[in-house]
């Protein structure tokens, strides 16, 4: 399969099309899978574009798939992605562990594409405030960079590194097992609750087929297409 | 032997122990093919095994502790030696769990027709009595693995009382660790299946159910027979 089919077969967004910018708006996490925010090649070769297309059309599909059967089951409706999971205790009990798990899926990953955008195409690091924060924070870029690299790597089995804005405003660096969320009051350990403003999924099915076992080099490789702009976004609004 | 292929016979089973050091294959890693594929089965035992048992042993020499059969480390997990610190007992955990359930899913694999298709003695009795027949058995065991959310295994056991269950576990836990799983679901495993993405993935990707479906023609039921003859020999 070339490129080209790849895009048609996946059904992909051409690269230009933006999501809207997930944390201002719940109206950015409707219960149905939106499009990548470039093409799925547009990563390489940090993520090469099988990856992103299974990632997406599979992987992320199917969370919104089940997401959606749940919801049905549970007779819920009405409720955007987000509110769901920041209050999972208010669904009845029969669907909480579903809706965590795939309700998560589907706001971590919506998330995750818009954290991306291709190598070059904008800020190398964060600017502005969300420089200084980091730097304050952190001593330095490359401070924070390993210290999420570690998150991230010490993530034992399927999960998430995080950087988080916390109730205090101040920034801290976490990790969630498989699609749990700094969002969910309830299931993350209190100290870790915060606004996710950037993540990175290490679940094996995000690095397995251009990595397979050597997690630090896709931690690695990642930093290259990360959209330190949206980064900021997401910074300016929960730091608000 | 190193480096060899250890013959069936032997091959210890699993109740016997599993010993600190990583068990030469009893099969070429092609030889399962095209069920599960020589890339993936040379990464999983020479990369990702492997590295469990390193980081077992680091964590073992960082506790001054020693160990001759990790099955034995694993089952007693629950209450360590009171100067294993809680992070000592994490890494543990995970890496003798790792340890364990990897050699255990070596020793229950066999090339494609080497194994009669299900078990034929004293455990195809209880598994029959147990699920009613060895396909509605498949279908259980099946429905864990695909249940299992994220990393883990799915397991078929025998339970102190004697009954066979089927089970998952999230991460590297292991049926025996008591205490460390659900009571109800502690037991002795006799035949185990990963379902980390790594078991997979290369070949199969998203669709696990297909993984699933294809590693019973690589089951060696003689060694699951034997597992349970060797847990329920009381
Ligand atoms: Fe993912
Ligand atoms: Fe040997
Ligand atoms: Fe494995």
């Amino acid at each position: 399969m070339n490129r080209r089919s790849f895009l048609v077969a996946g059904g992909a967004a051409v690269a230009g099309s933006v999501l809207p910018s997930p944390l201002h708006a719940a109206a950015a996490f409707p219960l149905e899978l939106g499009k990548l925010p470039y093409a799925p090649e547009a990563l390489e070769p940090h993520i090469d574009a099988q990856t992103m297309t299974i990632h997406h059309d599979k992987h992320h599909a199917a969370y919104v798939t089940n997401l959606n059967k749940a919801l049905d089951a549970a007779k819920v409706s009405g409720k955007d992605a987000l509110t769901l999971i920041k209050d999972l205790s208010a669904l009845p009990a029969d669907a909480q562990t579903a809706v965590r798990n795939n309700g998560g899926g589907h706001v971590n990953h919506t998330l995750f594409w818009s954290w991306m955008a291709p190598a070059g195409s904008g800020a190398k690091g964060p600017e502005g405030k969300l420089g200084a924060a980091i730097q304050s924070t952190f001593s330095s870029v490359d401070d924070f960079k390993k210290l999420f690299g570690e998150a991230a790597t010490k993530r034992f089995g399927s999960g998430w590194a995080w950087l988080v804005v916390k109730a205090d405003g101040k920034l801290a660096v976490t990790s969630t097992p498989n699609q749990d969320n700094p969002w969910m009051k309830g299931i993350v350990p209190d100290s870790d609750l915060g606004t996710p403003i950037l993540g990175l999924d290490v679940w094996e099915h995000a690095y397995y087929l251009k990595y397979q076992n050597k997690r630090p080099d896709y931690i690695t490789a990642w930093w290259n297409v990360v959209n330190w702009a949206e980064v900021a976004k997401g910074y300016a609004a929960a730091a608000a | 032997m190193v480096g060899g292929v250890h013959s069936e016979e032997t091959t210890p089973p699993i109740a016997q122990g599993v010993p600190l050091h990583l068990e030469p294959l009893a099969f070429e890693p092609e030889a399962l093919e095209p069920y599960i594929d020589a890339q993936t089965m040379r990464l999983h035992y020479e990369v990702h095994h492997a590295a469990y048992l390193n980081r077992l042993q680091a964590a073992l020499r960082e506790g001054n502790l020693r160990a001759a059969n990790a099955f034995s480390l694993i089952r007693g997990l629950k209450h360590p030696p009171a100067s294993v610190t809680p992070e000592l007992q994490t890494s543990l955990r995970q890496n003798g769990g790792g340890h364990v359930n990897h050699t255990i899913f070596w020793r229950i694999l066999t090339p494609p027709g080497k194994s009669p298709q299900g078990p034929q003695g004293r455990l195809a009795e209880a598994i029959q009595k147990e699920y009613g027949s060895l396909d509605t058995f498949k279908s259980v065991f099946a429905a864990a693995a695909m249940k299992r959310f994220g990393s883990g295994w799915a397991w078929l056991s025998v339970r102190e009382d004697g009954k066979l269950i089927v089970t998952s576990t999230p991460d590297q836990d292991n049926p025996a660790m008591c205490g460390l799983v659900p009571d109800e679901e502690c037991g002795l495993p006799i035949l185990g299946l990963d379902v980390w993405e790594h078991a997979y993935y290369l070949k199969y990707q998203n669709r696990r159910q297909d993984y699933v479906s294809a590693w019973w023609n690589v089951v060696n039921w003689t060694r699951v027979e034997r597992n349970f003859a060797v847990v329920t020999a009381r």
